[in-house]
């Protein structure tokens, strides 16, 4: 049954990086909000299966606040954010997705080989979960990088988030603490990035980030 | 229940009631008083912990190290709010601030010094990074106050590298947890730091390095470390002066405050990467950059930022070589930089109120039209920029002579960046001070001068002559870091 057990968590766990593929090349921004609730989605899963093998009950804890705020509220408040906007059908310009796709594997197998040698002590299914995890991390890192669209921005960050939960839903044992303040920071941060948005449409009259851009010192002249 | 831990429960609970008071009383001259009550009741709770010490548990914890800071931080919270309460009324008059976001602001300001007693006290990794993250968040919603373009852009960049900088944080503290958990079994006290200390040397080792990795880049991006400063410029500039002051003088250090502790985890275990020279390095890199880009600033506000990336690359340096002396260095140059910035920020609050811009090029000959001011600003500046007879001169000396003693090759660049900054400084001083003052609009000045020439006059005395008690304090502590 522990075969069994750890294949499961594995296969859930590499979903996630599957997922974070997905987010990358999403040219259409309700697609990819789609594509996060789908993520996270995931998430709960993994995390739910951890909670089990692991019989850690407050993991399940985690697992509903991801399911609720992460998959249902959060996809939801940024689809009428988006529709609200108006810019749900806008097509985004996403450079190169082979070259995005590229990197991004390459950053997966950067995560495994600086995690699984370092982790060599660890048991094997926290050290796995713990490679997919910096995989979804770094991956969550090259969509912030890659996109100029605020919304794009918040999703990148988010699926990041969720890179961070796995990962500490990985460690065995870690105090309920860290899941609760990640839940909670992710509410601020809705509030916080739900003000921003109505803010810069208020009055830059877009969200795309390089019409900020050209808004600093040295050329305010 | 002693009186420590008492004192140790107001400094929480003062803050937290206080900033869900503030939410409900309006009025801004009763929200400014109340405000500087309760960062006056956090300044003598804090310095009760002197006389009794509570027990550290598994969250909260007063030691040597985080005491000195405690006290630090709630002086300098105490008066920035009483500069604030003068600075907010003019920004009422202007019309930049309406007393809804007054009511807001000074909220914020209360759970800010909640967040960063919270992070100085916590004893458990894990409450350390939620406290730092609440404090950014909170200082996201601070800068963004004014509402304009450039202070939301500030406030966006801030949002996007501050909340970065956590991430990498968090997952760097999740590492430390996989490396306790062999050793300590699961739960509470595999996070708690003082358990953590006794038993880190058994830890594996290469776990560690890579959360020390994780944890140098995640909180150095709060505390200003180049590369990931960007954020830290714009902040200050577009956000209102007070906090500047209070994000220059007192966010930055707690962020460094983080590096440090863990990296007394790192320093504890024998087999583990030494952490010194990713601090050093950063910290140069850190020096040099901000020495060099402080010749193009225009801005009065960002050109300060710029310093205080400056003088966080000499703290992370100097803690970086470690050893009693550099220690010793490190610490008092992070108690003179916070007493002098946020004293320089006092006066350039109330500047660019009187000269209506924060334009280096349109503000001329201060110390004709505004003496208190224009001469507390050559103060700060001078001591800030290192000379003597001022604190920062001292703590300076030291961390350049205690290199030259043990690696005179690092001491070269550290040198220059240092130059480099002192004659930028300076020059900029010259046209703001001594330049023939123009003709424009010169508003007169409302301003409480008291709050900067009580850190002014704490940084001259300490430049002079340091008391012994203080002395033998900053030794122990400068032991126990390494």
């Amino acid at each position: 049954m522990h075969g069994l057990a750890f294949d499961i968590a594995h296969f859930l766990a590499g979903g996630m990086v599957v997922a974070s593929f997905l987010l990358l090349y999403q040219d259409r921004l309700s697609a990819l909000i789609n594509v996060f609730a789908l993520h996270s989605l995931v998430l709960v899963l993994a995390v739910g299966w951890q909670a089990t093998i692991q019989e850690a009950h407050h993991l399940y804890v985690t697992a509903g606040i991801a399911l609720v705020f992460k998959a249902i509220i959060i996809p939801t408040a940024l689809h009428r954010i988006v529709r609200r906007l108006g810019i749900h059908r806008t097509l985004e310009v996403v450079g190169g997705v082979g070259r995005d796709m590229l990197a991004g594997t390459a950053l997966v197998a950067l995560a495994i080989l600086v995690m699984l040698p370092v982790t060599a002590g660890a048991d094997a299914l926290a050290r796995e979960d713990l490679a997919f995890a910096l995989a979804v991390v770094l991956l969550g890192l090259l969509l912030m990088v890659i996109r100029y669209n605020a919304v794009s921005l918040v999703i990148g960050f988010m699926s990041l988030e969720n890179g961070l939960v796995l990962a500490a839903a990985g460690a065995r044992g870690m105090p309920l603490a860290v899941e609760i303040s990640i839940a909670f920071s992710v509410l601020i941060a809705l509030i916080v990035i739900g003000v921003f948005l109505f803010r810069i449409r208020e009055r830059f009259d877009s969200v795309d980030m390089q019409a900020m851009d050209t808004f600093r010192e040295g050329r305010r002249k | 229940m002693n009186a420590g831990f008492i004192a140790m429960t107001a400094l929480l609970a003062v803050p937290a009631g206080a900033a869900l008071l503030l939410v409900l009383l309006s009025g801004y001259r009763l929200g400014a008083r109340v405000n500087v009550g309760a960062a006056l009741s956090s300044l003598l709770a804090a310095v009760t912990l002197f006389g009794a010490r509570p027990e550290a548990n598994l969250y909260l914890r007063v030691d040597d190290f985080n005491l000195y800071l405690i006290v630090l931080n709630n002086l300098v919270s105490f008066t920035t709010s009483v500069f604030s309460a003068s600075y907010i009324a003019h920004e009422l008059e202007t019309g930049r601030l309406t007393p809804v976001y007054l009511r807001f602001y000074h909220a914020m300001y209360q759970a800010l010094l909640f967040a960063m007693n919270l992070a100085l006290l916590a004893n458990n990794i894990g409450l350390l990074w939620v406290a730092i993250e609440l404090a950014t968040l909170i200082t996201v919603l601070m800068v963004g106050l004014y509402r304009t373009r450039a202070a939301l852009e500030a406030a966006w960049k801030y949002f996007i590298l501050g909340s970065l900088g956590i991430a990498l944080a968090l997952f760097g503290t999740i590492l430390v947890y996989l490396a306790a958990q062999p050793v300590m079994g699961e739960g509470l006290p595999a996070m708690a730091w003082d358990q953590l200390l006794a038993r880190a040397s058994a830890f594996d080792p290469a776990l560690l390095n890579l959360a020390f990795v994780f944890l140098l880049l995640g909180y150095g991006t709060k505390a200003g470390l180049a590369p990931l400063h960007a954020w830290l410029p714009d902040a200050h500039a577009e956000g209102p002066t007070p906090i500047s002051a209070i994000l220059s003088g007192l966010l930055l250090n707690v962020a460094l405050y983080a590096v440090l502790r863990f990296k007394m985890l790192m320093s504890a275990n024998p087999h583990a990467l030494a952490p010194g020279p990713l601090m050093v390095g950063l910290g140069l890199l850190s020096l040099l950059f901000a020495g060099l880009m402080l010749y193009r600033r225009g801005d009065i506000k960002r050109l300060f930022a710029y310093s205080s990336i400056e003088h966080m690359g000499i703290i992370t340096f100097a803690f970086g070589m470690g050893g009693p002396l550099a220690n010793f260095a490190g610490l008092l140059h992070m108690t003179m930089h916070s007493l002098t910035k946020s004293a320089i920020f006092f006066a350039v609050g109330h500047i660019s109120q009187v000269k209506g811009t924060q334009r280096i090029s349109t503000i001329r000959g201060l110390t004709v039209t505004h003496p208190a001011l224009g001469w507390g600003l050559v103060a700060g500046v001078i001591a800030i920029a290192g000379m003597p007879p001022f604190g920062v001169f001292m703590s300076e000396f030291l961390v350049v002579s205690s290199t030259f003693a043990r690696q005179p090759l690092l001491a070269l660049p550290l040198v220059l960046g240092l130059l480099l900054a002192f004659g930028t400084l300076l020059w900029r001083l010259n046209g703001m001070a001594f330049g023939k003052p123009d003709t424009g609009p010169a508003a007169p000045v409302q301003a409480s001068i008291l709050p900067m020439l009580a850190h002014l006059a704490l940084v001259f005395v300490a430049g002079i002559w340091l008391p012994g008690p203080l002395v033998n304090w900053f030794k122990n502590v400068a032991v126990l870091l390494g």
